[in-house]
């Protein structure tokens, strides 16, 4: 039997890598129970005991803020019968009472106590506390959670990628974002890779999304095209994004980034130029924000955040929420509506986007051939940037086999 | 006392959430759109029935701008989730008339959809809220509420209309 590492070649990978549950069990060890995986934003829990239910992988975990303010990732899981302790989405509370036997946990997951202790004679209360991420680390406000006790600091991880998140957020004029407005939850009937290269794959949008492009006049359609001068890069470390820059700096319009102009956003422009100089805030306002895809679940789609959730071979859940910029209320009304418009279930761009998850997962199960997906779209012309990344043109695939060989070391390794 | 007034209205009113559902079923995209009044709003919550859609996500949350823009995009054959179309077959009962405000009608009904597409069959319950407006003699729909029993879970495409 092949390996996965054997399955991913230069140009190409093995069909199996998408449908095989023994493929994916591994990925859950050797992935999503290893390395850092995006978790919630701060300002879910803005306030001391707040808490919020997020997932990790397949897992339940609470987001907590304790009375210190530290943030904490418990597992939702009764360290007595394995009951889930907490059937709430959110609220506010210091501890939590299981309601199978009554043990209590605090918020940072300490066992506070169990009904007629006196049946738990000699038993040391500090080693049954909930399950907890032992790595909580944050960058700009973004939580993540690694299982592995040891491994690369989250700012390691993260190598490049936090050049992305530092745009993103300097396109707030508080410098802050913040995620206030609900999750979406999108399911497909597909692996989670097909999503990962599906963020970053500037080759789709043209005709997954050919039917919206159209009848809404976007220019969308044309950022990822022949004549484009955006570019695909592979930042290392898995993550990977569309640079869609140089073409708004081609055209160099205030919030052209957003499909609209500076006119039409007073407020926040105001803030902007308040905040950061008038030459600053419009670079800012030309450039726009990051298209990043931050392995293995955090894709930052300009103006809204993708959570990916796998949960089988063939099965994966999204969430999704629209950005909110701190001290930013025009321009987060605006956020929302075209979220609402574009992604989760009936989604004008998502819905076909699953659409594709949905058919390229049943192309690939079973012994259908041919077994190999060609991923070799602009190999030829791939090249280092000023900085040494490898990068594309706007359509090329070198964001996918960023990912892959990012995946192949993961999976190589003891 | 029922007056054979109201009852020649409730009946109007049945026939009216009758026909939406056939035309949805039967993707009669221009014939459903024509039932919507000029400020018509198409909303489906996320997370609940009673969030407020102007802070919170919404599966959909349509002034009738946005409705015209969904009908467009099916129009043009790309929208892929709905080509080929999902096959429908809805249910749709409990129609009961809340309310008659001058010419507006507060009606709820439930409704229970079979969904067959290249995914699989997926079945969608919901409870709706309409809100029923007479404009020059005929019904239309100023507001739509679809309040899915599972909004609150991770959902499937929900491209067709519902």
């Amino acid at each position: 039997m092949v390996t996965a590492s054997e399955m991913v070649r230069t140009d190409s990978v093995h069909g199996a890598l998408y449908s095989d549950e023994a493929i994916f069990q591994a990925e859950l060890e050797k992935i999503w129970y290893r390395t850092w995986v995006y978790v919630g934003h701060v300002s879910e829990v803005p306030k001391p005991n707040d808490f919020v239910m997020k997932v990790l992988g397949p897992q339940q975990v609470l987001m907590t803020r304790d009375r210190k303010g530290e943030i904490n990732l418990l597992l939702n899981r009764c360290a007595h019968r394995g009951n889930q302790l907490c059937m709430e989405q959110k609220g506010n509370r210091s501890s939590f009472t299981c309601p199978y036997h009554g043990w209590t946990f605090s918020n940072t997951g300490q066992l506070r106590g169990f009904p007629f202790a006196s049946g738990y004679d000699g038993a040391d209360r500090s080693k049954l506390g909930l399950g907890h991420v032992p790595r909580v680390a944050q960058y700009r406000g973004f939580v993540f959670g690694s299982f592995a006790a040891e491994g690369p600091s989250l700012e390691e991880h993260l190598g490049a990628a936090r050049d992305a998140l530092d745009r993103l957020c300097e396109t707030s004029p508080s410098g802050e974002v913040e995620i206030t407005a609900g999750f979406l939850q999108h399911r497909a009937k597909s692996n989670w890779k097909f999503l990962v290269e599906n963020e970053t794959d500037g080759y789709h949008p043209q005709f997954v999304h050919a039917s919206i492009f159209s009848v809404a006049k976007s220019g969308i359609g044309e950022l990822y095209g022949p004549q484009s001068t955006a570019v695909a890069r592979d930042l290392g470390d898995g993550h990977t994004e569309n640079d869609l820059r140089p073409e708004f700096r081609r055209i160099g319009k205030p919030m052209n980034w957003f499909g609209t102009n500076a006119e039409r956003l007073p407020e926040y422009v105001a803030s902007m130029k308040a905040a950061y100089g008038e030459e600053r805030a419009t670079q800012i306002m030309i450039d726009g924000t990051p298209h990043v895809m931050i392995f293995p679940n955090l894709f930052i789609a300009e103006i809204q955040i993708f959570v990916i959730q796998p949960l089988a071979a063939n099965e994966t859940v999204q969430h999704v929420t629209a950005l909110q910029f701190k001290d930013a209320p025009d321009l987060n009304r605006r956020l929302r509506q075209q979220t609402m418009g574009s992604v989760g279930p009936a989604g004008f761009l998502l819905a076909d986007d699953a659409e594709m998850y949905e058919r390229t997962q049943r192309g690939v199960t079973g012994a259908s051939k041919p077994e190999w997906n060609y991923l070799g779209r602009g190999l030829h012309r791939e090249r280092r940037d000023e900085n040494g990344f490898l990068v594309g043109d706007a359509t090329d695939e070198v964001t996918s086999r960023g990912i892959w060989r990012h995946y192949r070391s993961l999976m190589e390794a003891g | 006392m029922i007056e054979a007034q109201d009852l020649l209205l409730f009946k109007e009113i049945e026939q009216f959430v009758y026909r939406e559902a056939r035309l949805q079923d039967s993707h009669e995209y221009d014939a459903w759109e024509a039932l919507w009044t000029d400020d018509g709003m198409y909303w489906i919550p996320a997370n609940g029935d009673d969030i407020d859609p102007e802070s919170q996500m919404s599966i959909i949350y349509d002034n009738r701008s946005r409705i015209a823009l969904r009908i467009k995009q099916f129009h043009t054959g790309k929208r892929h989730t709905q080509t080929p179309r999902s096959r429908l077959c809805r249910v749709l009962s409990n129609v009961e008339l809340l309310e008659s405000t001058g010419n507006e009608y507060r009606v709820t009904a439930n409704s229970m959809i079979f969904e067959s597409n290249a995914r699989g069959d997926t079945i969608w319950g919901a409870r709706t809220e309409y809100l029923l407006r007479r404009e020059s003699d005929a019904l239309k729909m100023a507001k739509k509420k679809v309040m899915l029993s599972n909004n609150d879970k991770p959902l499937y495409t929900l491209s067709f209309l519902v």
